[in-house]
């Protein structure tokens, strides 16, 4: 299996739509088209230029077919992959590969949605699921409570430890203007929330916004005639290890884990080169997880890790620097705005955020409940 | 009639209406298979063998459900015996006594009305 070529294709627009609480009436295909606006213009392409669309979104059965009517387009490659969260990171394998392929030169790849406005029992429909429905997880945050209780119980990961998680999400989120959150939190702010599934209170889980947007994938030579500099595509990897939480294979260990070792091997980067990350922070425990499964401690040790503010704005490592799913936005599969951070510490366009000597970047996506991990590893010229 | 074999969700229940946890059993890879399928995972084949745990498990992992209303509630996974996971909730002691590492014993919920009968756990002990 030969696999993609890396930096054979660069991510060249990103933008978000509106976000937190929409304009009422406001559509995700709307929101769709915003980012897809929005993202062409940062890149200096044309809507005429585009002959790829990708799309991910749980409130359109099909999508893409929405959104191509919507902009006018009959492109030659379309793609809706989706497989929760993580579906953007596909796409943008997906599109590499095309563009390698020779089967489209310009793609789009866009989200939208409105669970915030329309509530999130409109937003999703309810799958049953004959062996676990019966128990009323409230899912998805039971699903991640009881991989939660196994870390806790395999390697004493404290609720503080998570917590910590938290309080360094909302820090960067102060930092960013479009951020939902804008008050501090701490600590005892966590533990003391609202209790949702033991031991994740409210503010252990994402939020529940509207949001969307869309990102530019072109090939390299074509991103190197463009003005803003490229966010070349050095690695991407992925990894199904179940569907419903009860058959992940061990709970204390994710997808990530292979998925960050097929991109690490493609980019010819490990760990240690990595100057920012965007990891899907859906719920506290799954920054632990990912930063253990990406290889930036031990399997075991991601609690004790990101205490003390370790990745906050203060650290020394720079994690979800806009804040992540916990503090900044989540409309439900936020793993776009992964892609859209990473870009935009690569370019140094993150202002008061911003990561200072920023070449390598992670991003991250996790898709049902911890089913679906997907890494794509970023870099700028340096690194080509 | 319709065409083909009962389903693997109805032959379970239909064990769960007896009071019987039953799960697949695949001979060729030795290992047990939950929850039921047309085929095996390890091998691909159909070759599949219906049997009946003797319901004593491990509580694997476990959480708290604090719903906007009404009560809290466990929701746990349970590993049985014969090397099967399930998800599952443990009953007779409160939801948040329940431990990773307990043994548990399971009996069959019977909701009444249209819903089916499940699988739950108590304290093995207390069984």
């Amino acid at each position: 299996m030969e696999g993609l070529k890396r930096a054979s294709a660069a991510i060249v627009g990103v933008a978000e739509s509106d976000l937190g609480h929409v304009a009422d009436g406001l559509s995700v295909i709307d929101l769709m088209a915003q980012g897809v606006q929005r993202a062409l213009a940062d890149s200096g392409l044309r809507l005429k230029d585009v002959d790829g669309v990708f799309t991910a979104t749980t409130q359109s059965r099909l999508s893409v077919l929405a959104l191509c009517e919507y902009l006018g387009l009959d492109p030659p490659f379309i793609g809706s992959t989706i497989v929760g969260g993580s579906s953007f990171e596909y796409h943008v394998a997906h599109a590499m590969s095309a563009i390698e392929q020779g089967l489209c030169s310009v793609a789009v790849i866009a989200y939208g949605s409105t669970q915030r406005s329309v509530g999130r029992k409109q937003a999703s429909v309810r799958e049953v699921n004959p062996y676990e429905s019966p128990f009323r997880p409230f899912m998805p945050s039971s699903a991640y409570a009881l991989a939660a209780s196994r870390h806790m119980h395999q390697f004493g990961t404290t609720r503080e430890q998570m917590a910590a998680v938290a309080v360094a999400a909302r820090e960067w989120a102060l930092l960013n203007p479009a951020a939902w959150e804008k008050k501090p939190l701490t600590i005892d702010g966590v533990l003391s929330a609202r209790m949702v599934s033991y031991p994740f209170t409210v503010r252990d889980c994402c939020l529940v916004t509207d949001g969307g947007g869309a990102v530019i994938v072109t090939s390299a030579e074509r991103a190197r005639s463009l003005e803003k500099k490229p966010a070349y595509v050095l690695g991407c990897g992925q990894s199904v290890t179940h569907s419903a939480i009860s058959s992940m294979p061990d709970l204390t260990v994710t997808g990530a884990l292979a998925s960050g070792k097929t991109a690490y091997k493609m980019a010819k980067l490990g760990p240690t080169d990595v100057d920012v990350l965007a990891l899907y922070d859906a719920f506290t425990i799954n920054t632990i997880l990912f930063l253990e499964d990406l290889g930036f401690c031990k399997k075991g040790e991601g609690g004790a890790f990101v205490a003390g503010g370790r990745i906050g704005p203060k650290g020394s490592l720079a994690v979800n620097t806009n804040g992540g799913g916990l503090s900044y936005c989540h409309p439900g599969m936020y793993g776009l705005f992964l892609l859209i951070e990473a870009v935009r510490q690569l370019r140094g366009e993150c202002g008061e955020r911003q990561v200072k000597d920023c070449d390598v970047a992670i991003a991250h996506g996790n898709g049902g409940v911890l089913s679906s991990q997907a890494t794509v590893i970023l870099g700028n010229s340096a690194t080509v | 009639m319709p065409a083909g074999e009962q389903s693997p969700l109805n032959t379970y229940l239909a064990h769960l209406e007896k009071g019987e946890l039953a799960y697949q059993f695949s001979p060729d890879a030795g290992k047990a298979v939950f929850y039921p399928r047309v085929l095996c995972p390890f091998t691909g084949s159909s070759k599949l063998e219906w049997r009946i745990s003797k319901g004593l498990g491990t509580v694997h992992a476990t959480t708290v459900v604090h719903p906007a209303e009404g009560a809290a509630y466990n929701v746990a996974l349970i590993d049985c015996d014969e090397g099967f996971r399930l998800m599952s909730r443990v009953e007779d002691i409160a939801p948040d006594k329940v431990r990773i590492g307990q043994r548990v014993r399971f009996r069959v919920h019977r909701p009444g009305g249209e819903e089916p009968p499940c699988p739950v756990f108590v304290p093995a002990e207390a069984a």
